[in-house]
């Protein structure tokens, strides 16, 4: 493939929305309301829009023929290169949400840089995207606010929450050589740069909220590299199921 | 009030809803008619909850990001509906923490449908074909409604609605034009929805207890049998369309009645669903109920922090 680090640049935004939509898909119709449910699904449904309009650019790239869905749907478990943090289950409303606010805060940082891309395409779909990701942040963000000073209960299980995610926080700063290839010609986003003001951004969230900082400074790290954690093998499983069990079809 | 006052009130307000005016919540209204419409816009609503459960088990696994993305609008829009028809019911007076009560307790009843199991992808097809075929049927008289703000829910409803049932068709259409797999798929869709879909219009017009006075209120435009035959003749040329079989051996044209005859509906099966003995019953309420218990700690927080909010506003303000 004559562009390859564009490829696999473009794999690293998207399954990152490909898999947290998929864990936001599980929820629906099981909120702890009518509005949370419809809010949670409306994110997976803006997701799964931006990795259609990532995968079918990719699928352009490759020039092979490949479709957006054999894309998402046709890799083994060691080629999708999201990172640790999405895809980590729905243990409860306050893992949901704790995922779901710290990837948002990235995202928000993230896109704002890719507009910046010399590759047209991309800043488009970041242009596209990132007026869907500030309400996705809001959105997680008032929510960490009202379940941190909420009740003793709901302060305990999203501090558990941010606690146990932490660890995964780290990756999202990490550069594959895809990454630093782009970064190079100007396409990609060195997100090296963004760390700080990530983890201002989130401590001040979390200070808002009344909760701790986690002061852990050990992190998990892999999901780029397609090295993840036992749960992705699930979330495949089911991803998959329909292009594997009845391969060659149109729907 | 006097009993003659109370006579006097019911009669205008008959007259008016002779007159195709529009009763609003605040207006005087009988209490049969106000418990009437909460019984018929909960059931609606929850129908519309429970709705999404069967169908948003197939997000996860949708054969391609197109249809993943359309059946996960599609079940938001099914959130959306149950949010104003909530809506629309606690304008009687009630609140939507009492309907689920009710709901959850059994006490309140929703759509039988919502009780069977989606079993493959072609049931996404055949819930929006034909479930959603069936409740446009039901549901657009009630666009003309005389209760105000059940009517206003219902317009925007229908919309959403005949762009799902052509979006359930449009499921099928693919898969009946697939491979022989796919169209075998599709074919035992309809075969498991179809009885179940000519039900769902409800018991045979002598069996219906409400059918007279809500036909009076205008709650009901014709009668479950009326309506159960205007689905059928619509449906049986959408399935010619589709190269798929009615599994009715009894259907056929009636010339002289320009409507198709059609076989006995089980109606043991319809009455054993409707106690709650359907292979889904059980399942559908664990999942609401569940949700609703494991979201209680959520709620509290949410209620707590908007009082803590305005103690310190309040605060702030002396």
């Amino acid at each position: 493939m004559k562009n390859e680090n564009l490829y696999n640049y473009i794999l690293g935004i998207a399954d990152n929305s490909l898999i947290l939509g998929q864990r936001l898909g599980e929820l629906c119709g099981h909120g702890p309301n009518l509005e949370t449910d419809i809010a949670c699904t409306n994110i997976s449904l803006d997701l799964f829009g931006q990795v259609r309009s990532y995968f079918q650019y990719a699928g352009k790239i490759a020039g092979d023929g490949r479709s957006e869905d054999d894309i998402a749907m046709l890799r083994k478990e060691r080629d999708y290169k999201n990172v640790l943090l999405v895809e980590q289950p729905n243990t409860n409303f306050a893992y949901t949400l704790g995922r779901q606010f710290l990837f948002d805060a990235y995202h928000l940082m993230f896109l704002r840089e890719l507009q910046k891309s010399t590759d047209l395409t991309l800043s488009a779909i970041a242009n596209k995207c990132i007026k869907e990701v500030s309400y996705h942040e809001r959105f997680s963000s008032d929510w960490i606010k009202r379940l941190g000073d909420g009740t003793d209960e709901s302060k305990a299980k999203i501090q558990e929450a941010i606690n146990d995610l932490w660890m995964y926080t780290d990756e999202l700063f990490h550069q594959t050589d895809a990454d630093k290839a782009m970064v190079a010609e100007g396409i990609g986003v060195d997100v090296t740069q963004l760390k700080d003001a990530y983890y201002n951004y989130v401590s001040e969230v979390l200070e808002a909220a009344t909760l701790q900082v986690p002061e852990s400074k050990y992190f998990h790290k892999g999901g780029k590299h397609g090295i993840h954690t036992e749960h992705l093998g699930y979330i495949l499983a089911e991803l998959q199921y329909m292009q594997r069990a009845y391969p060659n079809m149109q729907w | 009030m006097s009993e003659e006052q109370i006579k006097s009130l019911e009669r205008q307000f008959d007259e008016r809803i002779a007159r195709d005016e529009k009763i609003e919540p605040k207006d005087w209204m009988p209490e049969k008619y106000r418990k009437t419409h909460i019984r018929q816009i909960s059931q609606h609503a929850h129908s519309e909850i429970v709705g999404m459960l069967p169908e948003g088990n197939w997000i996860t696994r949708a054969p391609s990001l197109r249809r993943k993305v359309a059946l996960l609008a599609k079940v938001q829009d099914e959130a959306g509906h149950g949010l104003y028809l909530y809506s629309a019911c606690e304008t009687l007076g009630v609140s939507r923490d009492e309907l689920y009560e009710q709901l959850h307790s059994g006490k309140a009843k929703y759509s039988s449908i919502f009780n069977y199991p989606a079993l493959t992808w072609a049931d996404m097809g055949a819930i929006g074909w034909l479930v959603d075929g069936a409740a446009i049927i039901n549901q657009v008289p009630l666009c003309n409604t005389s209760y105000g703000p059940y009517a206003r829910a219902m317009i925007r409803v229908c919309k959403e609605e005949s762009f799902h049932q052509r979006q359930g068709f449009e499921i099928m259409l693919k898969l009946a034009n697939g491979t022989p797999e796919q169209k075998e798929m599709a074919q035992d869709a309809l075969n498991r929805w179809w009885w179940p879909s000519l039900m769902m219009l409800g018991p045979t017009d002598d069996k219906s207890v409400h059918t007279e006075q809500s036909m009076k209120w205008k709650l009901k435009r014709k009668t479950n049998d009326e309506l159960r035959q205007q689905f059928i003749d619509q449906t049986v040329p959408q399935a010619d369309v589709l190269g798929l079989t009615i599994p009715d051996p009894d259907l056929k044209w009636n010339e002289e009645r320009q409507s198709y005859d059609f076989g006995a509906i089980d109606w043991d099966e319809f009455w054993q669903v409707v106690k709650g003995h359907g292979p889904m019953n059980k399942e559908r309420m664990k999942a609401r109920v569940g949700a609703w218990e494991r979201g209680e700690w959520v709620r509290d927080a949410a209620m707590a922090h908007a009082q803590k909010k305005q103690e310190r506003k309040e605060k702030q303000a002396v």
